[in-house]
């Protein structure tokens, strides 16, 4: 009843094409972010900060990446985690030899080299479809993997194999490393991830993105309608990865502080293919949804279950959580198959018949 | 030059120069390529039946090597633990035909996929929650299995050691493989089971019970899992960490093809004879340790030439 287009009419064409075309879904992002903005960071403390809004943002803009490729090009991925690996360690490599360059440029700039990565592993994607593909992109995260590892280059010689963050500053205030303080890493990170997904939003509407569905829904089809597919999925595997290494940078120096190979393992990649698919593929707000399923809720059940009552021990009250974690994914490929995305639509398109059951 | 000399004549001088090293690293590649192989048959099993591409086989692995360690843990005796773990296989199979590929029949591949990664998580937390996270060491002995190794002296006086499990191992492989192509082509489950894996509709047509034969399926994998955490766990221990390992199941399959079970076998020993080799005369120059990822680059590079497989029917698309 709140939620009605009724009486919203568009006058020129620019009306009728912006992103959010109904009032009730522009006020209504305008409220989430003046939560983001305005309440979050002085509402959360130290903990909810750094442990789950700003890792769940990091992961979602790594979700949006994996779904471009995924959700929006039809190309199956398993080797998320190696480019943003690509990402962390390209990111950590510029800000040594670059010092006084920003570091804000430098976790953009990374971004380029994991697509640079993406790209050469998208190659065969040119002839290889489906499930053969997941095995090319495996290989790519276990190659890239091992890289991490055996290329003491990449890690500066550091004896434990691992990359520790300096602390780097914008505008004056410290906003990498182990000294800054949530709130200015929250904001940073905030910030690239609401300009990435309104870039890819944008991306996804227009000719680009147009394509690479074509290129998802039948191949041969889009090809003989003139669309290269050669430029479609390399395209796609370009912007997924850089999306994905600009996620791994942020998730290595706004999150983590310090890391090893292991970060970017292949659990990486599932956890984040979860997100794309709990969430929804072939949906930027699904990315959201899914990243919160899956990153929030194991943490919240460590919180909860001690809470109801279910003192069995730290260890246990982990296992259980996956346990619960694995079976809650399996029930909602059985309820929603097409993710929370379609929940949402499912009930944003019952209120606007409401009360009546068709429109 | 140098370069070129160690990469392409070096590695086959020091072959050449010790055939008994030569000959044990071949053994070796081709016991971890039959383990390889069982996995892979697990996947092929489950694949031929209902289409269905089950990431869950590493820890179903694991699962039914720590029931049977734990289970002999709690005081069973081996013999009895064995069948009592043959039996959780059967629950296992008939729990996941009925709460999770039931519900899921005709979705899409990676819907599935992504239900068998959620089973995954499930039997990871379960098996730990029950019996601990820690590797456990495999019942061997008590399994009646042999231990101990055989040592053969070569001609110019090098010798190769075989490891009795491992022999064990190979035999046991083979006839799994050859009792599963008699279950197959001889019995009437396993004509029934042929149909499904032809076309679903048809076979429900003709009176055949779609949810039984995925219950048989996903147990026939279930005692190829157990076979395999038996000879895997005597190898090394039965741990989580197998669940990684028996990724190395999908290069096999790219190999051999999904649907077929001599191919299963065929892949996983070229990829386990290749990896080896590949570690042992070129890994030394890249710095090591490029078991990790080696298989999936053979798997690559044989797709890059066949996209449908070595042995898998040529693809046809229509629009």
């Amino acid at each position: 009843m709140f939620y009605r287009e009724t009486g919203q009419f568009k006058t020129s064409y620019t009306a009728d094409q912006q992103i959010f075309p109904i009032r009730q879904d522009r006020i209504g992002v305008a409220i989430i972010l003046a939560v983001a903005l305005l309440v979050v960071p002085f509402v959360a403390n130290e903990f909810v900060l750094s442990a789950i809004v700003i890792p769940f943002l990091v992961l979602a803009l790594a979700t949006i990446g994996l779904n471009i490729l995924t959700g929006y090009a039809g190309q199956l991925s398993l080797g998320t985690g190696g480019f943003m690996g690509v990402g962390a360690y390209a990111c950590y490599k510029l800000v040594t030899i670059f010092p006084d360059v920003n570091v804000i440029i430098h976790i953009l700039l990374s971004g380029f080299f994991a697509a640079a990565v993406g790209v050469v592993f998208g190659l065969p994607s040119l002839r290889i479809k489906g499930l053969y593909l997941a095995v090319t992109t495996l290989a790519a995260q276990f190659f890239l993997e091992w890289c991490f590892i055996r290329i003491p280059w990449l890690y500066n010689y550091n004896p434990s194999a691992a990359i520790e963050v300096p602390g780097k500053t914008l505008f004056g205030v410290l906003i990498t490393g182990p000294a800054a303080s949530g709130v200015a890493r929250y904001f940073v990170v905030l910030a690239i991830v609401i300009g990435m997904t309104l870039l890819m939003k944008n991306l996804i509407r227009g000719r680009i993105g147009r394509q690479w569905m074509m290129i998802r829904d039948m191949d041969i089809a889009a090809e003989l309608m003139g669309v290269r597919p050669l430029i479609a999925k390399l395209s796609a595997f370009a912007v997924s990865s850089y999306i994905c290494g600009v996620a791994g940078a942020m998730f290595v120096f706004f999150y983590l502080g310090a890391s090893e190979p292991a970060v970017f393992s292949i659990t990486l990649s599932f956890q984040i293919l979860f997100m794309a698919i709990i969430g929804g593929l072939g949906s930027l707000v699904g990315s959201f949804f899914g990243a919160a399923f899956i990153w929030i809720l194991p943490i919240l059940l460590r919180v909860w279950l001690p809470a109801m009552g279910f003192d069995i021990g730290a260890e246990a009250i982990f296992q259980m959580a996956q346990i619960i974690i694995g079976a809650l994914i399996i029930f909602f490929l059985i309820v929603e198959p097409h993710g929370l995305a379609r929940l949402w639509a499912i009930g944003k398109e019952k209120l606007r018949v409401w009360p009546f059951p068709y429109a | 030059m140098d370069v070129l000399y160690t990469i392409f004549i070096d590695p086959f001088v020091q072959m050449a120069e010790a055939p008994d090293f030569l000959l044990q690293v071949v053994w070796e590649g081709f016991v971890a390529g039959i383990l390889y192989a069982l996995i892979a048959l697990g996947f092929v099993l489950i694949y031929k039946a209902s289409g269905v591409f089950n990431f869950a086989q590493g820890i179903m692995v694991v699962f039914a090597g720590l029931s049977l360690v734990g289970l002999h843990e709690m005081g069973v005796p081996a013999l009895l633990a064995l069948i009592m773990a043959i039996g959780v296989m059967a629950i296992l199979a008939i729990c996941i035909e009925k709460f999770v590929m039931r519900p899921l029949v005709g979705q899409p591949d990676i819907i599935l996929l992504m239900a068998t990664i959620g089973m995954t998580y499930f039997l990871i937390g379960l098996g730990e929650f029950i019996f601990g996270g820690e590797p456990k060491q495999m019942i061997t002995e008590e399994l009646g299995l042999p231990t101990g190794s055989t040592a053969f002296e070569m001609d110019n006086g090098g010798l190769v050691i075989l490891q009795h499990i491992d022999i064990a191992a190979a035999v046991i492989a083979l006839i799994m493989v050859g009792g599963l192509a008699v279950f197959f082509n001889r019995t009437r489950i396993g004509r029934a089971l042929r149909a499904v894996a032809d076309d679903h509709t048809a076979a429900l047509s003709v009176g055949i019970s779609l949810n039984q034969i995925w219950a048989i399926v996903w147990f026939a994998a279930g005692i190829v899992a157990l076979a395999t955490g038996i000879m895997w766990g005597a190898r090394s221990d039965v741990s989580f960490a197998l669940e990684i390992v028996a990724l190395k199941a999908l290069p096999v399959l790219i190999l051999g093809g999904f649907t077929s079970i001599p191919g299963a076998v065929i892949g996983g020993l070229i990829i386990g004879i290749g990896e080896k080799i590949g570690e042992i005369y070129w890994g030394g120059l890249v710095g090591g340790g490029i078991e990790s990822w080696l298989a999936y680059m053979i798997a690559l590079i044989f797709l890059l030439f066949r996209p449908q497989g070595l042995f898998g029917e040529k693809i046809i698309e229509r629009i």
